[in-house]
């Protein structure tokens, strides 16, 4: 009798009962999911070669922009804290870079990490007003110090060159200096793939959950016994480590340093991404990096394009601006229409992929 | 001021501009015991809990635990000290599964390093599956969410998603448990259900309960001593058979409540 009522029990909930909670808690829970993430691996890895210059430059452009823009989802996508200084902390990480390596002499696998950590540091405390204000008012209280970062990037000239800026050269590994775009690429790619794992592998964790709780209900968060504040500060130093190391990158990958590589646009830029792409979510990052990227790539080249044929070079000019404009039409557009982004479209395609042929069951 | 209680509230006040929700409220709870606190609408009950577990700062007067003056603790350490809490409208991580929500009890019960967490490696992963499984068979187990632990909150119906709220505050081992009208909006089968989980608790658990309830039938049923507040001043304490005697009660709680 005991025995059919287990084996009942067991029928009914076997769906529910996974062979080990270890393999229950894998990032990627399907073979859908492993064999796209190895194609997808493969491909990173493969096929750039193959690619040519300009698209390897092109690639390269958007693994930092992935780097950044992950900053700033686990900043305001994973924690709910806004920030619309984040460009200034791609900055912090741009300049350490450019004056450790260029004026210090240090090498480049010591500097890229030696930026993210002096843009983490500056982050615990642009961290603190986030303990007092919330929304819109700490969204606000970032962009001051987005100015105070242009005005410091533009005047402290003995760090940052001023306004002239600063050249960057090429790393050099013991020696060998990698003047090919196809080898900064891979370290590109390494970093991206490093910092997205652990990314992931944090929200897996107690720190994550604690970051999602201060996101969704900072009430009941403290009363579960997570201190918030410690939380907000902590995603604000991660945040821009992250944004730190990108801003190195950044510099390394233009050979230059400028204070408007740093402004405020390219902090709505980053909003852009992680809006457009999807909030809270690796993928979400991916996608929109990719698209805002690509975009005002494709404009500028059907500009140049239309420029030509209209035999009209003040065209270029006059399009200029649009970037800005595209940025600002993609984010309400998402907020309005998908505000789960890219991301969730995909997610809602490949749900549907998982059950094909079937997908009515 | 017995040495025996294992939370004691001594003449707790508290204002919102002109209004005193609670009165120099004194309170003494046992360990073990089920105590429910009862009062009409805007009596002061959530504000107690609130002040128990550091959510509000009284104006006046001193909290204990375990003899232990918390009333400068902030929330989160106060819930290190494993007092667990649920809300009135459950408060839950929206965002989140069932298992994260739950998972989240535990914060304070997970030591390892945030470079383990990152790089997924050692300690960390180790914990994580240690208090997964027990987690498993025990909170998610017991409650009987296995069918719904993949699931986000937002998307369950609210009889679920108050026994989340109430697996969650399980998760963190509580010694004294806080109950905001766990049994609100619930159909009569929801709430038998849930008297025989807090009774579960109690008995396997060997917390002590405190919880605020509108029904009273089931109040006089499950509780072993009853709070009566009104207009934030403690008017009785005592077991069901002495509360439902008490002129005051009859007049500010169960007269109404006849009337009404
Ligand atoms: N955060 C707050 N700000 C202002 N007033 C508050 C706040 N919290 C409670 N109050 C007031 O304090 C009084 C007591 O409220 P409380 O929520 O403790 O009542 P309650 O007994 O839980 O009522 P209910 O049965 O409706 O839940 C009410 O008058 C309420 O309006
Ligand atoms: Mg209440």
């Amino acid at each position: 009798m005991k025995s059919i009522v287990t084996d009942l029990y067991s029928a009914y909930y076997a769906p529910y009962i996974k062979e080990s909670y270890r393999e229950d808690e894998a990032i990627f829970k399907s073979r859908f999911q492993r064999t796209w993430f190895a194609l997808l691996v493969f491909a990173l890895v493969a096929l750039p070669p193959f690619m040519g210059g300009y698209h390897t430059f092109f690639m390269t452009q958007v693994l930092i922009a992935v780097i950044g823009a992950h900053g700033l989802n686990i900043l305001l996508g994973y924690t709910g804290q806004i920030s619309l200084g984040h460009a200034a902390f791609l900055g912090v990480g741009g300049y350490t870079y450019s004056y450790l390596a260029m004026v210090l002499h240090w090498p480049f696998w010591l500097a890229i990490p030696a930026s993210g950590l002096t843009a983490a540091g500056l982050g615990l405390f642009i961290g603190i007003p986030s303990l007092r204000i919330k929304g819109i008012y700490l969204g606000v209280a970032t962009i001051a110090f987005q100015f105070i970062a242009d005005y410091t990037y533009f005047h402290w000239t003995t760090f940052s060159g001023g306004p002239q800026g600063r050249a960057v050269e090429a790393p050099a590994f013991f020696g060998y200096a990698m003047t090919s775009p196809l080898s900064f690429y891979y370290i590109c790619l390494f970093m991206a793939v490093v910092l997205l794992w652990g990314a992931k592998n944090l929200m897996r964790s107690k720190y994550g959950r604690c970051l999602m709780a201060v996101r969704d209900n900072d009430i009941s968060a403290e009363a579960l016994g997570v201190p918030v504040f410690k939380y907000k500060i902590l995603a604000f130093v991660i945040s821009s480590f992250y944004a730190g190391v990108a801003g190195a990158l950044l510099v390394i990958h233009l050979r230059n340093v400028y204070p408007a590589f740093f402004h405020l646009n390219v902090s709505i830029e980053y909003l852009a991404i992680i809006i457009v792409g999807g909030m809270g979510t690796v993928m979400g990052t991916i996608f929109g990096a990719l698209f805002i990227v690509l975009v005002p790539e494709i404009l500028s080249n059907l500009i140049s394009s239309l420029a030509q044929w209209a035999h009209n070079p003040d065209i270029t000019v006059l399009m200029a601006p649009m970037r800005l404009i595209i940025h600002g039409f993609l984010i309400i557009l998402f907020i309005l229409i998908e505000p789960a982004g890219l991301a969730g479209i995909w997610r809602r395609i490949s749900s549907y992929w998982k059950i094909w042929p079937l997908p009515y069951i | 001021m017995t040495e025996t209680s294992i939370l004691r509230v001594e003449s707790v006040s508290l204002s919102f501009g002109g209004i005193q929700a609670l009165n120099r409220v004194d309170l003494e709870v046992l360990p073990g015991e089920i105590l429910a606190i009862i009062g009409p609408n805007g009596a002061g009950k959530t504000s107690l809990l609130n002040c128990i577990n550091g959510l509000y700062r009284p104006d006046s007067g001193h909290i204990f635990f375990e003899n232990l003056d918390i009333t400068p603790l902030k929330a989160h350490k106060r819930a290190r000290l494993r007092m667990g809490r649920t809300f009135q409208h459950t408060e839950l991580f929206a965002g989140m599964t069932v298992l994260d929500n739950i998972k989240s009890g535990r914060t304070m019960d997970i030591q390892a390093n945030f470079f383990g967490a990152f790089f997924h490696v050692g300690k960390a992963v180790r914990e994580e599956m240690k208090h997964r499984r027990e987690l498993e068979e025990t909170v998610i187990d017991f409650l009987d969410l296995n069918h719904v632990r993949e699931q986000p909150v937002a998307m369950l119906p609210h009889g679920l998603q108050k026994r989340v709220d109430l697996a969650r505050a399980l998760a963190l081992n509580p010694k004294v448990l806080l109950l905001d009208e766990p049994m609100a909006g619930m159909n009569i089968e929801e709430k038998e259900d849930m008297a025989s989980f807090f009774l579960d608790i109690h008995r396997d658990l060997g917390a002590t309960l405190i919880w605020i309830e509108h029904d009273l039938s089931t109040v006089m049923n499950l509780s072993d001593r009853i709070c009566v507040l009104n207009f934030g001043e403690k008017i009785a304490l005592g077991t069901p058979d002495e509360v439902r005697q008490e002129p005051d009660v009859i007049e500010a709680y169960l007269g109404q409540e006849e009337a009404g």
